[in-house]
């Protein structure tokens, strides 16, 4: 995000233009054009082999750019700079084999969830659909979702807030380091292991019937670190000039924390509550020991099965039949666009926030 | 980052003398409900320990194998016979699959994004790789399944076949890839973003006073990586690293939709089968009774030591970075 | 202060927005499927007496045996039809599942592919106070064996043959036992890959129990819900066997037969003796099943013991039946009068007779008889 401390990267010295101070260097294309014949030749030595996976055809053509652009440059021009274009293009072959797999996670996601994905799917449920036949909906689990992820909201963000006034507000000594240390230990709970701890209280021992409230209350435990961390950040930079200002005024901390320091720091603090929740969203290991799963729809979170969205993909994906994948993959589209919609207007409200609660 | 820090705060002058008593009450109540909300975390993670504990002692105390060497998960059996080897085993393999894959790469992006991409194309790209982030794992899961496993077979009879003789990648046993180095591969894509966003963070945070001087002695980019970027970042990557090492281990529906599982441990990396804590609770937990629960729960709590220590580590780590680059905060 | 209020507005504004949207979304939702969106409505399911529905309301839910989660689909289907006032809810997993969920009062009643154990029997006298869990069974049907092997579209074998593919002792497709049983078909060369379930499943015990019987040299394990033998690999419920024998050449897996009809996956015959191998069809496995007895005649229990080694002609002698569980005397209050109705579909002619077409086998008429008689009587 910070991106602003970005370093301006200085026009070097080695770019081809006449300098009489520098030894000849690789002009300016070179990379381009390594890299266009390294394609070149990779696609070719892959067909003339007769190698099936083109990741193979893309690996030897990353292998060449690499080799080709060391021994170019250390011809050209010295050891050290050849080094340097090494290290970049093997940065530039980390990236490029990053983005392959990330890309094609989103595409295919896009392509076979697009298929099935419309009005109906969106406003039906899975009543009366068996599992190899085509049709039925997401309705049912996506309005499970909404319900659980809200009631989620509605416990961890008001225990989470007051945790991070407390933190930065109240807290010192060693029940505030205790607390920072085990939030921050917090993150990392495995989703399941959440799941399993609101299972054997509020399922065993409670004895409470499978519900979308259930699923709320261990993804609540998932949330509530979050939030504290990211809420923590927004009021450390609330400027210490406006609560010195309104103590000076007279008016009690409390108040001062509610009135001031809270309202200055809103718009971070939605945007740490919303990216919560967008992590939340997809969890599904929780969800699956404690909600049951229903094919029809219950509008009724605190009673009852109830489905979810990351449930739904993985009930679809166990029966295993090309209707119920493409079910599964369409559900999987509904549930990143709810994702990233969810993470759009966390950022859109950061942005829309950020020049307040600047320095 | 923060131009104020909380100790700052602390010295606040009390509330001036004439305040309204009701000031003064309700100072103590939202100090009282702010102070008990972090209790209550507290309390939260003290009975998560506590109650996992409770219940796998009740399993431990009847298990008739050796909880840490069994080879079998048979808990519902009579006599209930259990043993977390295979799933530490696993785990544990799986994710240092993933680590030793996407470490690497995700510091290559994380460089790329700081100092090597045009600077129209960073902010978008940093941007991208955070929404990755927060792509949900039951989605990497069925893609991994579908779509990650059918099209590896190229690369893993290519590994057996050019590099059997290393052992790990000798396929003794057939079938398609749905092996913990599947399961570790796919960790590694799903890891990336978050060891990417971390690493890059702490990248920009290298003073820039280091860089423009390396630049200045006429060190090349890579040059100045080497001596001021990557030392700087060293402690921030391993963080960030036991960061996505935390989620690899605790990773379920990914792990569940792409293995195979069997209660094996085999040095055969290609083969398929093996297990992992989450999964074995994702896959056994439905057919579980109240005991074999019990014994789910035990192997829960390891893998909640497991994720703890890692985690607690990173957050160590991350602390004293804190420390020492405190002045240029 | 000004500044402040216009957040506050916002940010109400913004929950107004949220609570309002949820309240949209709940209205616009329809759990009406009956007329899919292109056209072709699947099959209207036959309404039966909507007497049978009395006293039958509220939510029901069920979980196991995934074996007869497609019967169970179809059944729900008529049911609701039928009596609009229930939801049947049944989660199709493992009968290992079910039986745990039902001794533990999750549901109302569950699905298992094999009978009640003396042990859970005992277990399930805590949530049937007065009463035990019983066995009722509902429908029956081929346990098939799926096959992938490019160029090969009929393949028989026998159960040693079965038994040593599914332990690991025949690697590969043109293996001189299974040549000999395929006279005239072209076996490759590929390599067998055997599927099991990965978790336990009343289907894989079904299996075990017939290969033990009829192959006894080869397949020395106890015949258990939880897969005995080394080797293969693991998909979990019998859709996902089915799914992985579909993608993968060479591969064999063992599901209900309903999973192979709907996937177009090809059936194993098998040879069991009689003088021509035997194809798993429905018809066929009425033949088995028909000669199956009831274990306890006296009791309410109805168990029954199949007669796995079989030599008469055209009988498939691989098959399972499937359970419905329930408690005799004790079952919930509130769910009662809809387990009995539900139940009464099942086992009327118009829920038997929606099967058949579908790859199961009904359930011989007398014991049918018996298991109506038995429904009434719960309590």
């Amino acid at each position: 995000m910070s991106h602003a401390l970005q370093d301006p990267r200085p026009v070097k010295p080695r770019s081809s233009a006449p300098s009489s101070l520098t030894r000849g260097g690789l002009p300016r294309w070179a990379p381009a054009a390594i890299a266009a014949l390294s394609a070149l030749l990779g696609a070719g030595i892959g067909a003339v082999a007769g190698l099936e996976s083109r990741m193979q055809w893309g690996l030897i053509a990353a292998l060449l750019f690499v080799g080709i652009t060391y021994t170019a440059s250390s011809v050209v021009e010295n050891r050290r700079q050849a080094k340097d274009r090494v290290a970049t293009s093997l940065v530039w072959v980390c990236f490029l084999l990053a983005v392959v797999p990330l890309l094609s996670l989103l595409g295919v996601t896009i392509a076979r969830g697009i298929k099935v994905l419309d009005g109906y799917f969106l406003s039906h449920s899975m009543a009366g659909v068996a599992g190899f036949a085509p049709g039925g909906g997401v309705y049912h689990a996506l309005l499970g979702t909404i319900e659980q992820v809200l009631l989620a909201t509605a416990i961890a963000a008001p225990i989470g807030l007051l945790t991070a006034v407390y933190l930065v507000e109240y807290g010192r000594g060693r029940l505030a380091k205790a607390v920072t240390f085990f939030v921050d230990v917090m993150t990392g709970i495995p989703s399941i292991v959440a799941g399993l701890f609101i299972l054997t209280t509020w399922t065993l021992m409670l004895e409470q019937g499978p519900s979308g409230f259930a699923g709320s209350l261990a993804l609540s435990i998932l949330m509530m670190p979050v939030v504290v961390r990211s809420t923590e950040e927004m009021l450390k930079l609330v400027p210490n000039e406006l609560r010195e200002a309104s103590l000076a005024l007279g008016v009690p901390k409390w108040r001062t924390i509610l009135k001031v320091v809270l309202p200055t720091a809103i718009g971070g603090i939605s945007t740490g509550v919303m990216l919560a929740v967008a992590r939340i969203a997809g969890e599904t290991a929780p969800i699956m020991l404690l909600v049951f799963g229903n094919p029809l729809i219950n509008d009724n979170p605190f009673e009852g099965a109830q489905s979810s969205l990351p449930l739904y993909i993985w009930e679809q994906y166990k029966v295993g039949s090309e209707d119920s994948f493409d079910r599964a993959w369409a559900a999987a589209l509904v549930l990143i666009a709810f994702v990233m919609i969810l993470n759009l207007v966390a950022r859109g409200i950061a942005r829309w926030k950020a020049p307040k609660t600047g320095r | 980052m923060a131009s104020t820090t909380p100790t700052q705060m602390d010295t606040a002058p009390p509330v001036v003398s004439g305040a309204r008593s009701t000031g003064r009450a309700g100072d103590k109540i939202f100090s009282g409900l702010s102070k008990g909300s972090g209790i209550l975390l507290l309390t939260i993670m003290a009975s998560i320990a506590v109650f996992l504990t409770y219940r796998a002692t009740l399993a431990l105390s009847e298990n008739e194998g050796n909880f840490l060497t069994t080879f079998d998960w048979n808990a519902t059996g009579n006599p209930p016979v259990f043993g977390i080897a295979v799933l530490l085993y696993g785990t544990v393999v799986s994710s240092i699959i993933a680590m030793v894959i996407a470490v690497p790469i995700a510091v290559g992006i994380a460089l790329f994004i700081s100092h090597y991409a045009p600077r129209k194309l960073a902010g978008p790209l940093a941007y991208v790789v955070d929404l990755l982030a927060a792509v949900p794992s039951i989605v990497y899961g069925i893609w991994g399944a579908l779509f990650l496993v059918p099209y590896l077979g190229g690369l893993t009879s290519w590994l057996n076949q050019y590099l059997s003789f290393t052992y790990i990648f000798d396929k003794t046993q057939v079938g398609v890839d749905r092996s913990l180095f599947t399961v570790g591969i796919l960790l590694a894509i799903m890891i990336l973003p978050i060891v990417t966003s971390v690493s890059r963070e702490v990248f920009l945070q290298v003073p820039r006073m280091n860089e423009e001087a390396a630049l200045a002695l006429g060190a090349t980019r890579w040059e100045v990586i080497r001596m001021s970027v990557l030392p700087f970042g060293r402690s921030g990557v391993i963080s960030a690293s036991m960061l996505g090492l935390g989620r690899a281990l605790g990773e379920t529906m990914a792990v569940a939709t792409v293995l195979s599982p069997s209660f094996l441990i085999s040095g055969h990396l290609l083969d398929p089968g093996g297990g992992t804590f989450a999964q074995n609770i994702a896959a056994k937990f439905d057919e579980a009774n109240e005991f074999g629960r019990d014994a789910l729960i035990a192997s829960g709590l390891v893998l909640f030591l497991l994720t703890l220590l890692v985690n607690g580590a990173a957050r160590m780590i991350i602390a004293r970075r804190k420390e020492y680059s405190g002045a240029n905060a | 202060m000004k500044l402040q209020r216009k957040n506050r507005l916002r940010a109400s504004a913004l929950g107004a927005l949220v609570v309002s949207g949820a309240l949209v979304l709940t209205a616009c939702g329809s759990d009406d499927n009956s007329k899919p969106k292109d056209g072709n409505t699947t099959a209207a399911a036959p309404k039966g007496d909507p007497k049978a529905c009395e006293g039958a309301k509220g939510q029901l839910l069920a979980s196991g045996s995934s074996a007869q989660k497609n019967a169970m689909d179809l059944w729900v289907n008529g049911y609701m039809a039928t009596c609009p006032g229930v939801q049947v809810n049944y989660k199709s997993s493992s009968s290992g599942e079910g039986i745990v969920a039902f001794n533990q009062g999750t549901v109302g009643f569950a699905g298992s592919d094999s009978a009640l154990k003396p042990e859970e029997v005992a277990d399930s006298k805590k949530i049937c106070k007065t009463g035990q869990g019983i066995n009722l069974p509902m429908v029956g049907g081929p346990i098939a064996i799926g096959f992938n092997v490019s160029g090969v579209d009929k393949l028989t074998l026998d159960a040693p043959t079965l038994a040593k593919i599914f332990n690991d002792k025949i690697k590969k497709w043109d293996d001189a036992a299974i040549a000999k049983l395929n006279p005239g078909v072209k076996l490759p060369s590929t390599a067998i890959q055997a599927f099991h379930r990965s978790e336990d499943s009343g289907t894989t015990q079904n299996l075990g129990k017939y290969l033990s019987k009829t192959a006894e040299k080869d397949w020395t394990y106890e015949p258990e819900k939880k897969w005995p033998a080394p080797g293969g690999q693991a998909a979990s419920g019998s859709a996902g066997v089915a799914a992985q024998v579909k993608q993968v050449d060479g591969a064999i897996g063992y599901f209900e037969l309903s999973y192979a009809t709907a996937q177009s996956i090809k059936t194993v015959d098998i040879a069991t003796g009689a003088a021509a191998p035997v194809q798993a069809t429905p018809e066929n496995a009425s033949k088995a099943i028909a000669a199956a007895k009831i274990v306890d005649p006296a009791g309410k229990d109805l168990a029954l013991k199949l007669d796995y080694t079989t030599k008469a002609e055209g009988a498939y002698p691989l098959v399972l039946v499937t359970y419905e569980i329930v408690c005799d005397k004790g079952n919930k209050a509130e769910t009662l009068p809809s387990v009995k109705s539900f139940l009464n579909y099942t086992a009327s002619d118009a829920g038997q007779k929606l099967l058949s077409e579908k790859g199961y086998a009904p359930i011989p008429a007398e014991i049918n008889a018996k298991v109506r008689e038995v429904i009434t009587s719960l309590s």
